[in-house]
């Protein structure tokens, strides 16, 4: 029988291999990607994966300080993706 | 004491299902052979996955004693600007015809993405008159 916190503990590192899996294969469609569409894409989704990072390790240490670094990480990665995209549709982005 | 244990596979269980949805977003994102049809992966990893490690975070903290709703913030925001970012990249996906494209649109130059606003022509009418 195996204690619920280390039922807890392996599920935390397969969550950890499997995000890093993610980001890794998330970089490789950024390498390749034929279209600008993928690029931005891609990027979107390193973000996504990094915020999902962050919270998987204030998990594992316990703390409640990475809470802000996670919520301004993602209004960054949305302003950041909007700005891209707007940038290859106008040609401009505040205009 | 029976509760505690409930909880903590509460919280592996969210991180699996986690885990199991931003892993195989990426992947649909690698392996996929149209831009549009790649745009479709990811959009889950930012609602399920993030989702469920969000809440496993916060079942987590309660548990830990120091009980706080923070992450449904976090949450919230990401739900509601991963639609926007979704329709921008399709967007840039029709200007730059990276994808098989629709009909040409009657007015238009290009789908959606330089439309102008019916005011702002009777206003460049008047202009050129």
């Amino acid at each position: 029988m195996m204690l619920a916190t280390d039922m807890m503990n392996i599920a935390l590192w397969i969550a950890f291999g499997a995000i890093a899996i993610a980001q890794i294969m998330a970089m490789i469609r950024l390498v390749i990607g034929p279209g600008t569409g993928d690029r931005i894409l891609a990027l979107d989704t390193m973000v996504v994966n990094a915020i999902g990072l962050i919270v998987l390790l204030g998990i594992a240490q316990g703390t409640r300080i990475y809470f802000e670094v996670t919520l301004v990480i993602a209004m960054l990665g949305f302003v950041s993706t909007v700005a891209y995209a707007r940038f290859v549709l106008r040609g401009d982005i505040i205009e | 004491m029976i509760w505690e244990v409930i909880v903590t596979y509460a919280v592996a269980i969210c991180l699996i299902i986690g885990a199991a949805f931003s892993l195989i977003g990426s992947i649909g994102l690698l392996k996929f052979n149209d831009s549009m049809t790649r745009l479709h992966a990811p959009t889950k990893v930012g609602t399920v996955g993030i989702g469920a490690l969000l809440l496993a975070s916060m079942i987590h903290s309660y548990l830990t004693g120091y009980g706080a709703l923070h992450e449904l913030l976090i949450m919230a925001f990401l739900f509601v600007t991963a639609p926007i970012s979704a329709n921008f990249i399709a967007k840039v996906n029709l200007h730059r015809r990276d994808c098989d494209m629709p009909p040409a649109p009657p007015q238009d130059e290009t789908w959606s993405t330089l439309n102008v606003p019916e005011a702002d022509l009777e206003l460049q009418e008047q202009k050129d008159a």
